[in-house]
């Protein structure tokens, strides 16, 4: 072999070594190397998200108080963008040229990061634009319409019981594979409580597309397709027309209300003062953030929230414990004289009124002495051995009228409230050195127990019922799906049925008694309703005392409780009784008689000094 | 065989063969690279496939001229040809039209012409000429000078007018001077050389330096057949720079780079290396010398070269492919797709047609520089294997042919041949799996294109009429 054919076969060997090394790499790419497929398949298939229907929201009369609008986000696919006449893209838009030109600068600066995917340029446009805009699509390629829904409502009421709508947050895509950003999602209320009712499921439809992202074809013949399902009505327990109306009344006030029908608990209103309208949440603005930085706190539902001292209206838990350890009798009489001494120059003070009173009488005044005498009772009962261990007993009492603890209401951010306890105690008074004079404030609802307006309607309802309550909840039933069995069930407190009619009858009495026997809430008469109904005046060291009154009507087969609570209004019957009782007027009469009243009530400023009563 | 027999029985079938086959594999590919449903007839000339129809009868035609072509013309008319295609190359420079960036382009109404496809053949069959002549001596430096100038104005210009990668092929003819005699080291040194740069691209200028010593003292040991004092002085000027960066330096806080640190210490080993060579005599340590003092020059004019020779897109996909930098959407686009294409396709492809990334678009110039992406995505690593195989069966036939020339002439021009056709095999397919940089040359007789078709046609068929006419 001479040396030119040994070099031929050196070259050839070159020739198939290197032919070898790209066979060996085409091997790994084509056949071992998976990943290469998956990306050729992001590469190629364009899924197209069908965004369903949110659920409808519908009052107990079957009047729709959620509906949905159509708006549409305009797309842009920057790949695609040609030379286009913005001018003409702004006029249908109402869009200032230069937002619009540095927006679309952007966009297509960044085009080849976005590469194929359609990006959102402008967020819900109103139909009305769209109608124009579709005209005229041709002379924008690059560009389309994505239809989505945005909420309707069609009263401007309820906004923190519904809640809203809005952009899903990254947080949530994280913990939540169904949600992808760009998607909407129920944010508090009845939206976040029932998302997965409301919002349906999204549809997908896979195409496959060209580099042009033209779409060419279904993807496997739209196997994998889905059609979007849209979401579950809701039919709700609220009475719009008595929401409305509360809301109306509360108009510069604060504070809430809450209304139950006690045969089923569900609510009718539930009022939080300021409160928001949920058409301003709809679609993009500031209102959000305005509402959010706004110091009354209109974002803060109070109806559920808010841990406010139940004040006098309390004195009927204390008067059902006292009767059911039998530590008084309807018939016990306590005297008062101002007051209720509770040492060297303490007092519990209290207004005039005759003296000695019964328990009937005490609930007609609202007598203060004629509690903190009870409440020693049942703290300082000699079938106790401590007064640690009748202070829990009294506690268990409180919890099973649904204070200190959730109800149990369909709805996110519900609070407990507050109840205090031993330990509580212990760190401020000292172990073993606090007594029932020295936790007296409680025989009044005062102190360290706070109470949501909720808890307070649930309690009216359960006197209401003479003794039981269902979990109030604001969804009677979901379309296509039974109302939970746990509504049904009726909860039972500790007290013996049997004493709720002596109290039943003081709560009767302090509205209807004749003028001049002391009763507190006879502005709360209503010509021709039984109504029953309890004052309180919560102290606030704060400033102005809180307004509030729970109320039930009528006696027989109550049909709505309600808890008022106004915050710094001065006395319970100057402003919290009324409201109560206009709304239980509004809700059982369908008409308002005392227009004079409801006139007083709803233009009036509680915290005007005007209205302070000495 | 007779000396009168008719032509077509000499002519070498088993290349032709192989010629229609990868032609024909070409022309399916091109149809699937730009089908789409509304295009569907296979003679529709507005579209590649049908052009490339007309590309492949007129190549046949010119196939046909060249064969009855005496094959003298060519060795008698190889200075004229040569230049008259330098004049085209000249004047494209000035009156070509730009495409893609390279005015490399005649476009005379439908036909558009690229010289530097034909400065190729001219250029071959110039250093045929030369090469052939009586008395030629390739390892004279006149004569390496004279083919050195030979390739160097067509690639010259070619790079002028920014087609860089048809420049490159030119080098590719190395490979026919190697077998004509240029020695094995000058290519080993060429490779080296080419390794170096890449290396110097990737790692540190210190450990390339480091690389160097030990090469070369690995040299030395193999030359002189001594092992333990270069072993030790290798060994101590490691130490000695270990003790200096590590620990010297940052004690006493003096600023030094590194690699001026290992020069210094390099240095040392040069000087005692020319004290034994001038002491022994010794010629070969000269070399060793030479070659490392080379290799530290080039390590350092590396980034010269690399920040000022190369323009920004070179840079770019040198640096893609060396995995430096990695840009999916901007420099690495192309190849990215195109893996992908070729990855996705399995080991037997997605089916005629049935390719997704190739039928929307996903891998630009997919008919013309990546139709290797079609065949890769739509038959397969079956596919990709039979190409390669059918390139090899005809590189090994053509190696075949000029071996069995007994004219200087027709041998040297065969091997021109062979060392186009493979360099553009190689560095096309590799170009698109990732293993090559991407420089824009096609696919011989199966990428789109009329000037790319006719070149490779007009470079194969002189070498099939020259074989024929061996017996004369």
């Amino acid at each position: 072999m001479n040396e030119y054919s040994r070099k031929s076969m050196v070259i050839f060997g070159t020739f198939v070594l290197l032919a070898l090394i790209l066979l060996v790499r085409l091997f790994w790419l084509q056949v071992v190397d998976e990943s290469y497929k998956v990306t050729a398949n992001t590469n190629v298939l364009r899924y197209e998200v069908q965004y369903p229907a949110r659920g409808l929201i519908i009052d107990r009369n079957g009047k729709r108080m959620v509906e949905n609008q159509t708006t549409y986000d305009i797309m842009v696919v920057p790949r695609e963008l040609k030379a286009f006449d913005t001018l003409a893209f702004c006029t249908i838009f109402k869009l200032a040229p230069e937002t619009f030109k540095s927006a679309i600068n952007d966009i297509y600066r960044r085009r080849r990061q976005i590469g194929y995917q359609p990006t959102v340029l402008l967020k819900q446009a109103p139909a009305e634009y769209y109608a124009v805009f579709q005209e005229k699509a041709f002379k924008f390629p690059g560009f389309y319409a994505q239809a989505r829904t945005l909420r309707n409502y069609t009263l401007p009421i309820a906004g923190n019981l519904f809640g809203y709508v809005t952009e899903v947050d990254t947080g949530t895509i994280r913990r939540n594979p169904y949600y992808k950003p760009g998607d909407y999602i129920g944010k508090s209320g009845i939206e976040e409580a029932y998302e997965e009712y409301l919002r349906g499921r999204k549809g997908m439809n896979i195409f496959v597309r060209d580099v042009h992202n033209r779409i060419k074809e279904s993807y496997q013949e739209g196997r994998f397709d889905s059609a979007a399902v849209a979401g579950k009505d809701l039919i709700c327990t609220i009475d719009s027309q008595l929401q409305e109306y509360g809301e109306w009344l509360m108009k510069n006030k604060v504070g809430a209300i809450v209304a139950i029908e006690p045969s089923t608990g569900e609510v009718l209103a539930l009022i939080s003062a300021p409160g928001i309208d949920p058409t301003l949440l709809v679609g993009i603005n500031k209102n959000f953030q305005r509402m959010q930085s706004d110091p009354r706190k209109p974002l803060f539902n109070r109806a559920i929230m808010s841990p406010y001292p139940p004040g006098s209206t309390f004195k009927l838990a204390n008067a059902l414990i006292g009767l059911d350890e039998q530590v008084v009798t309807p018939s016990s009489r306590f005297s008062c004289a101002m007051g209720y001494r509770i040492g060297a120059g303490k007092t519990v003070g209290c207004h005039a009124h005759a003296s000695p009173i019964d328990m009937l009488q005490s609930i007609q005044m609202s007598c203060n002495a004629y509690y903190c005498n009870v409440f020693r009772h049942i703290i300082d009962n000699p079938a106790c051995e401590s007064v640690e261990e009748g202070f829990l007993k009294w506690c268990e009492y409180v919890q099973s009228l649904g204070f200190g603890q959730k109800t149990g209401i369909d709805l996110p951010s519900e609070q407990a409230g507050t109840l205090p306890s031993v330990r509580q105690y212990n760190r401020i008074h000292g172990e073993g050195r606090w007594k029932s004079l020295s936790i007296i404030s409680l025989s009044i609802g005062q102190g360290e127990i706070g109470s949501t307006p909720l808890q307070m309607a649930n309690f009216a309802a359960t006197i209401a019922n003479r003794g039981h309550y269902y979990v109030p909840h604001v969804v009677r039933k979901v379309e296509g799906f039974d109302p939970p069995e746990s509504y049904k069930k009726r909860h039972y407190t500790m007290i013996d049925t049997t004493w709720f009619p002596t109290v039943v009858e003081g709560m009767y009495r302090a509205v209807h008694s004749e003028p001049g026997a002391g009763a507190t809430a006879r502005i709360a008469q209503i010509s021709g309703i039984e109504l029953c109904g309890k004052t309180g005046t919560a102290q606030n060291p704060h400033g102005e005392d809180h307004s509030t009154f729970i109320c039930f009507a009528p006696r027989q087969n109550p049909q709505i409780a309600i808890a008022a609570y106004i915050e710094n209004a001065g006395f319970g019957a100057t402003w919290a009784a009324p409201i109560a009782s206009l709304m239980v007027e509004k809700y059982l009469n369908k008409q308002i008689l005392r227009t004079d009243l409801e006139q007083r009530i709803q233009a009036g400023i509680p915290t005007a000094k005007i209205q302070k009563k000495p | 065989m007779r000396k009168h027999a008719p032509l077509f029985l000499k002519l070498d079938w088993a290349t032709i063969g192989l010629y229609l086959v990868l032609i024909g594999i070409g022309w399916i590919n091109i149809y699937a690279a730009v089908y789409n449903d509304e295009h569907s007839r296979i003679f529709d000339f507005s579209q590649r496939y049908g052009k490339q129809l007309v590309w492949i009868a007129s190549a046949f035609l010119i196939a046909a001229f060249i064969l009855l072509l005496d094959s003298k013309f060519y060795s008698v008319f190889g200075y004229p040809i040569y230049g008259a295609v330098l004049l085209l190359l000249l004047f494209v420079l000035v009156a070509g039209t730009e495409v893609n960036g390279s005015r490399s382009w005649f476009i005379i109404g439908p036909v558009r012409l690229q010289p530097s496809e034909l400065a190729k053949t001219a250029t071959a069959i110039a250093l045929a000429r030369m090469m052939s002549a009586y008395g030629f001596v390739l390892s004279r430096c006149a004569n390496l000078c004279r083919i050195a100038l030979v390739i160097a104005l067509p690639a010259g210009l070619i790079f002028l007018q920014h087609d860089t990668g048809s420049a490159v092929v030119f080098g590719a003819f190395l490979l026919m001077l190697y077998r004509e005699g240029l020695s094995g080291w000058f290519i080993n040194i060429v490779l080296f050389a080419i390794t170096i740069f890449v290396l110097s691209l990737i790692w540190e200028t210190v450990s390339i330096l480091m690389l160097c010593a030990i090469i070369g003292s690995i040299l030395y040991m193999l030359c002189r057949w001594r092992i333990m004092r270069p072993l030790m002085l290798t060994a101590g000027i490691f130490a000695v720079y270990w003790l200096l960066v590590k620990w010297l330096l940052p004690t006493f806080d003096i600023a030094v780079a590194p690699d001026m640190v290992f020069m210094a210490l390099c240095a040392v080993a040069v000087v005692l290396g020319a004290i034994i060579a001038v002491r022994h005599r010794l010629r070969y340590v000269w070399y060793i010398l030479c070659f490392f003092i080379g290799s530290i020059a080039l390590i350092y004019s590396v980034d010269y070269v690399f920040d000022h020779v190369l323009k920004p897109h070179q840079r770019d996909r040198i640096e893609n492919l060396l995995g430096i930098r990695e840009d999916l959407q901007g420099a690495g686009y192309n190849v990215h797709q195109s893996k992908i294409a070729i990855g996705s396709g399995g080991l037997t492809g997605k089916g005629f047609l049935q390719g997704t990334q190739t039928k929307y678009n996903f891998v630009p110039e997919q008919s013309t520089d990546f139709i290797f992406c079609t065949i890769g995505e739509e038959w397969g690593f079956i596919g990709a294997f039979v190409v390669i195989v059918c390139y090899l069966l005809l590189l090994f036939r053509l190696i075949i042919i000029s071996e069995r020339q007994k004219n200087a002439f027709a041998r040297i021009y065969g091997y021109c041949v062979i060392s186009i056709l493979f360099f553009h095999f190689i560095i096309n397919i590799g170009m698109t799996i990732g293993l090559a940089p991407v420089i824009g040359i096609p696919l011989p007789f199966i990428s789109y294109g009329g000037s790319s078709l006719w070149a490779f046609t007009i470079l194969l068929f002189i070498l099939l009429k020259l074989d024929a006419a061996r017996w004369r």
